[in-house]
């Protein structure tokens, strides 16, 4: 939100904990992002919808500039992330102290997990918060046995990431984030990598820590996730957001025909 | 085959081991920085660098070692700059000239099989690194070589046991390393099958001993890819348990 409008709100409004503004993305010849915004405030659950090719992961890789946006800003809690223009027109990243700071505060969950295969699980959730925080490690070790206690794989924590389930591997992985104490996490398709069976285990997982009032951004294919836990939908089309709203607005009173259509596929 | 003779041989010879696992540790160690500075300038992106790297490997690989070890020793001292500059006392002693070529020779190899290492780390695991905002050369070090060095470790054994080999190369250039001495002992005595086979087996036992040193830290390195056995203790009871909260 402008700083204007921020200015007039209540002290205690909740500030946008993330927002994007009017990010565009280019890979080669392909707008991905075509001036896409978002907002996510503290506390909030937001899901991102639209098929493949939307643009939606690499909005959300724009958010935590794993992709640098060529245009448009990242604010994080207020902090804008400095961009500046390359000579070839693209962007990238003026201080990249900045950036890394900023993504220790934002929590990623990949599709694939991307767990560190050659650490086991305690490890690899203790290992952010140990080597980029600098925080003891006997602390974190024991914040991280809590963790895995909560995502239900406590009696993993010696096992390596091969030797463990996709969905289990999943729940790891969301407890190496949680590790970090995200102001936000970032969700990319969490459960599309799962066999059927392991969704449930994982999304079960996610419902807890939206009822923690966690700020979440979720990019998912998971409708029942999208309408009962989230707090507003977005729907993606063709890198611009084509309807935005609560759940219960889109999943019975969706505007657009392409929202309608891929609400009924 | 006279027995006593061998033996004295054996003691001969072994008394020159040092020397060969000294050119031999030298070379690797030396020649290991060597390559992973080429393999990082054949990745780097950036075109001359990656052209010069690959230029390095296509000559060194290209041409015979023996060759290479004649024009360092014989070669350089052809030309004046090389006798007047301050590497000289260096380069005019044959351990050096053969610490050298063997050096520039095994980075040749070395930096493919380094390249092939870290083209091999998944790169979903590196951008989980830079996701959780670890610095670059943080990545590299926690992340990218580990995974980069067990997946290159059987192939650099290999190449490891190639130079201790090619030590015996360094008898041509005067070096008394175990094949300098067994030449020599074979001018005196005429002696050839004895002398030869207990110098093969002496690079045997040396390269025996490497292949164990290599598994070793293959296993070492690899603690995930062991069957999970008495560490995996508490996994293993744990498993009814797990099958509960899925």
């Amino acid at each position: 939100m402008p700083d204007s409008i921020a200015a007039t709100l209540p002290v205690d409004a909740p500030l946008a904990a993330l927002s994007g503004r009017n990010l565009h993305k280019r890979f080669g010849g392909v707008e991905v992002l075509k001036g896409v915004t978002l907002d996510a405030r503290a506390g909030e659950v937001v899901s991102i919808l639209g098929s493949s090719g939307s643009g939606k992961s690499t909005l959300l890789r724009c958010l935590n500039l794993l992709e640098v946006p060529d245009a448009g800003e990242v604010i994080v809690a207020g902090e804008t992330v400095a961009l500046r223009r390359r000579r070839d027109g693209r962007s990238d990243a003026a201080d990249i102290r900045q950036v890394e700071r900023i993504r220790s505060r934002l929590g990623m969950v990949f599709q694939s997990f991307n767990l560190w295969s050659h650490r086991t699980i305690l490890e690899n959730v203790i290992e952010a918060p140990v080597h980029v925080l600098g925080r003891p490690r006997r602390e974190c070790e024991e914040e991280a046995e809590a963790l895995l206690a909560k995502v239900g794989i406590a009696d993993k924590r010696h096992a390596y990431p091969a030797h463990l389930s996709g969905g289990q591997q999943q729940r790891a992985a969301i407890a190496r984030a949680l590790a970090m104490q995200p102001q936000v996490m970032l969700f990319d398709e969490p459960t599309s990598a799962l066999d059927p069976e392991l969704v449930g285990e994982v999304l079960k997982v996610m419902r807890g820590l939206a009822d923690e009032g966690r700020t979440m951004l979720v990019v998912t294919h998971e409708m029942g996730f999208a309408r009962d836990v989230s707090s507003r939908v977005v729907f993606l089309h063709q890198g611009q957001v084509e309807e935005e709203g609560t759940p219960a607005d889109l999943f019975t009173g969706a505007r657009s025909p392409r929202l309608r259509q891929f609400l009924s596929a | 085959m006279d027995i006593d003779f061998a033996f004295e041989t054996f003691m001969a010879l072994v008394g020159a081991v040092p020397l060969t696992i000294q050119l031999a540790v030298s070379a690797i160690f030396l020649g290991a920085f060597v390559a992973f500075g080429l393999a990082m300038m054949r990745l780097s992106g950036i075109l001359p660098l990656a052209l010069l790297a690959r230029f390095y490997v296509f000559v060194f690989r290209g041409t015979p070692l023996l060759v290479q070890i004649f024009l360092i020793y014989y070669g350089l001292g052809q030309f004046p700059a090389v006798r007047h500059s301050f590497l000289w006392p260096l380069l005019r002693e044959p351990y050096a000239c053969a610490v050298l070529s063997l050096m520039l020779n095994t980075a040749a190899y070395s930096s493919e099989i380094i390249r092939g290492g870290l083209l091999s780390v998944p790169p979903g695991q590196v951008e989980a690194a830079r996701a959780v905002g670890m610095p670059r050369l943080m990545i590299l070090r926690r992340v990218i070589l580990p995974l980069a060095i067990r997946q290159a470790l059987p192939a650099y054994g290999n190449e490891m046991m190639s130079m201790v080999k090619a030590t015996s190369l360094a008898s041509i250039i005067t070096l008394m390393e175990v094949t300098g001495v067994a030449a020599r002992i074979i001018s005196e005595t005429y002696r050839v099958i004895e002398v030869f086979v207990v110098a093969g087996a002496i690079y045997l036992a040396l390269n025996f001993t490497l292949s164990r040193l290599v598994l070793w830290a293959e296993r070492a390195l690899s603690p995930d890819k062991r069957r999970p056995a008495s560490a995996a203790v508490p996994i293993a009871a744990a498993t009814p348990a797990s099958t509960g909260d899925a």
